[in-house]
């Protein structure tokens, strides 16, 4: 039997990495290829909609997802760095829209990914890109869209596992918000700065010197609010870790 | 009880400055879903039964009048009067009524979120007669003066000592130590059994309707229900005309989820079926047994896209499950119920404008959605009712500009990756050696309380065109 054909795989790079920090779309790039995927990223798009989706303004989020639809459903696979993103075109695309446009949200749906299961579960990924010697003891955060709306738990685990040879030392609650949730974080910043503090006290007791996680959106917020506090622990996406890269400096911090 | 839902924001920034309480909301967060967890793993078929759990919910709903009709004819039959209540006021006054026509002067009240929601207690001793809420969390925030912080544990709020020096002050017993929760609870006890042996009428509220033989079923872990319902000569069951249910094992099905899911016990300690009034023969039980079903905006809930609120069993689990109920604690949330299910309980019964905060304090986490014995899809309730708020202007201005403006660039990809690539360019090289911002203009919610990460240098789209340009 001759091989199959490699799978063909559209990148949905996400509005948070494609502006703040691409590193983690060319480690996607990086994983996926390593996985023997062809890899091309469309270059007409933008985001996917949630800020305005999950702060009420389903109208002007109707045109952002039959934007993106158009734009990804001739792919093979399209694959997400993020939960978040690719719970909304899985999920929430097709309670969005209704009609001819429902079903082609559907139809995207299901060949929609978020990037490590997407490289666990379908592509099977059994060789990091590049080994790094020196690989830091890391705890894991579950971001609540990948974990809750496409069961996302163990798949970013066993690759750091058994890709990167990395020691994952649990959180307590390691399946409970950030804080973060998209606008709430600026809309009750009260409430999300205790949220994050839970996150930064649970990961730091973990002894672990790296926080790591598959959503910017979690990351940047816990990233941040530890610079704030002064809290010495790196965070960085679970991408930059597969793919070797620990090169540049980490979220929130400087060069 | 009064509506003070307008002030959510101040009131969890108090309920936050708390350290003590703040450390005991963190404690009983992190408890709750432990034990709820270690029940369900034991029970094994969560999934199955709270499917069969939401159809039968959806069927009661939707078959309502009949069952409706149905429940009554059978409750009459088994000797009850059964009335009906359009609004918190009317059910106040029928039960004052009922109370006066019996001369009777002392209530034993049972716990109820509905009555809560009437505000019944103050409108009887307005009227005259003294009320005594017998459950023992209902009973601390009486003598407090404070109103429920959680549909289950009215006093989770009340540390052990706050209960102590409460009942030091409020029983006049003399000298004590009260230095145990064993201590406090028997103390109550003691007090409460006067109550009961001196009350004319009970009070209780009820967990489900059962149509087939009219029966009212309560759960509770105190037996205090119990008491209220049989001592008095009368018993009024206060309760929303919702709770209705077609068949007593579909009472008994959604009982073994509800306590599983609040306290992680397999059953209450009680588990009682009320059929009416004392029969010939019958040597205990009331006299006279009234049932009061209220609507109070139920059925317009009903005819609208919230109804699948309407299978909520009260449990509670929600409220255990909520990181942002864990922050802000019950109270804050300004009415009789809290955390996911009253921020959209609260909008539906009173008004989405005064309680605008509440479908916003919500990170989307999907926690509660995924607990809820009911299965009901509260993130996805919670973000209609945003977007009911964004329709109606009720969001912030600055904030539909922000959202607007973004959705418009995002349908432009070339002005997007334009002006993004700028933006971020600008920020990185401001930002590059120290690698964040501890202020931002138009971040300031941001920024408030964590610094924003400075940009890579180039968006990727940037940098992505600029290396298959090199290839070419
Ligand atoms: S919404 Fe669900 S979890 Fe919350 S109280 Fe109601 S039944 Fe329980």
């Amino acid at each position: 039997m001759s091989d199959p054909s490699p799978p063909s795989v559209s990148l949905f790079v996400t509005c948070l990495a494609d502006l703040i920090r691409p590193s983690v779309a060319f480690a996607s790039i990086r994983l996926l290829e390593q996985a023997g995927c062809i890899v091309d990223v469309p270059v007409q798009q933008t985001c996917c909609g949630q800020p305005g989706y999950n702060s009420g303004d389903y109208e002007s989020t109707v045109p952002i997802a039959k934007k993106t639809i158009a734009l990804f459903e001739h792919a093979q696979f399209v694959v997400a760095p993020s939960g978040s993103c690719a719970g909304m075109l899985t999920e929430h695309y097709p309670k969005l829209l209704e009609g001819e446009w429902q079903e082609r949200a559907i139809a995207l749906a299901e060949k929609t990914y978020e990037l490590t299961s997407f490289l666990a579960d379908v592509v099977k990924l059994d060789k990091a890109p590049a080994i790094l010697t020196q690989m830091p003891t890391v705890t894991y955060h579950d971001s609540c869209a990948g974990l809750r709306e496409l069961g996302i738990k163990e798949q970013p685990r066993k690759l750091l596992r058994e890709l990167c040879e990395v020691d994952i030392k649990e959180m307590q609650q390691a399946d409970v918000c950030c804080g973060f949730g998209g606008t709430f974080c600026a809309k009750m910043p009260d409430i999300s700065g205790k949220m994050v503090d839970d996150k930064l006290r649970d990961a730091v007791a973990t002894g672990a010197g790296m926080i790591t996680g598959g959503d910017l959106g979690c990351l940047l917020n816990i990233a941040g609010r530890a610079r704030r506090e002064g809290i010495d622990i790196e965070v960085r996406h679970v991408a930059e870790l597969l793919s070797g890269d620990l090169y540049s400096p980490a979220i929130g911090e400087g060069e | 009880m009064e509506l003070q839902s307008q002030h959510f924001r101040e009131k969890a920034a108090d309920a936050l400055a708390d350290s003590a309480a703040v450390a005991q909301r963190d404690k009983i967060a992190q408890f709750t879903p432990i034990i709820r967890d270690a029940a369900m793993q034991e029970f094994g078929s969560f999934e199955a039964l709270r499917k069969h759990i939401k159809r039968i919910r959806q069927h009661s709903l939707d078959n309502l009048d009949y069952y409706l009709a149905r429940f009554e004819l059978e409750a009459t039959n088994n000797g009850n009067q059964v009335h009906y209540a359009d609004t918190p006021d009317e059910m106040n006054s029928i039960v004052l009524d009922i109370c006066q026509q019996h001369g009777a002067h002392r209530v034993a009240k049972g716990k109820s979120m509905v009555t809560e929601e009437t505000a019944l207690n103050d409108y009887l001793q307005r009227g005259g007669l003294e009320v005594v809420e017998t459950d023992l969390g209902e009973y601390i925030i009486q003598q407090a003066g404070e109103t429920p912080s959680h549909i289950v544990a009215p006093a989770l709020h009340k540390s052990k000592q706050e209960i102590r020096e409460l009942f030091l002050e409020k029983h006049a017993l003399g000298e004590r130590a009260l230095e145990t929760t064993e201590d406090l609870v028997d103390e109550a006890r003691s007090v409460l059994r006067e109550t009961f042996l001196k009350a004319d009428v009970g009070i209780i509220g009820s967990n489900a309707l059962i149509a087939e033989n009219g029966y009212s079923m309560l759960v509770t872990n105190e037996g205090n229900g119990d008491l209220c319902a049989n001592l008095p000569s009368v018993l009024i069951i206060c309760t929303t005309l919702d709770r209705i249910l077609p068949r007593g094992e579909d009472a008994t099905a959604m009982q073994r989820l509800l306590a599983r899911s609040t306290t992680g016990q397999a059953q209450t300690s009680y588990t009682s079926f009320y059929s009416g009034p004392r029969r010939e023969g019958e040597l205990d039980g009331p006299l006279e047994t009234h049932i009061v079903l209220l609507d109070n905006q139920r059925t317009d809930i009903l005819a609208s896209d919230y109804k699948e609120m309407l299978q909520c069993i009260r449990c509670g689990t929600c409220l255990n499950h909520c990181p942002v109920f864990a922050a802000t604690g019950g109270h804050s949330y300004g009415w009789v119920y809290s955390g996911p299910m009253g921020s959209i309980l609260t909008p539906l019964l009173t008004s989405l404008e005064t309680s605008e905060a509440l479908p916003n304090a919500c990170t989307s986490c999907g926690r509660c959605g995924e607990v809820c014995p009911a299965d009901i899809p509260l993130p996805d309730l919670l973000r209609d009712l945003r977007h009911e708020q964004y329709q109606q202007k009720m969001t912030a201005p600055r904030w539909r500009v922000g959202l607007k403006l973004h959705a418009w660039l995002a349908v432009r990809p070339s002005l997007y990756q334009f002006l993004t690539a700028m933006l971020t360019t600008v920020l990185h090289r401001l930002g590059r050696k120290k690698g964040s911002f501890s202020q931002l203009p138009f971040a300031a919610g941001w920024t408030s309380v964590r610094d924003f990460p400075a940009p890579q240098s180039g968006t990727f789209m940037q940098q992505y065109k600029a290396r298959t340009k090199a290839d070419e």
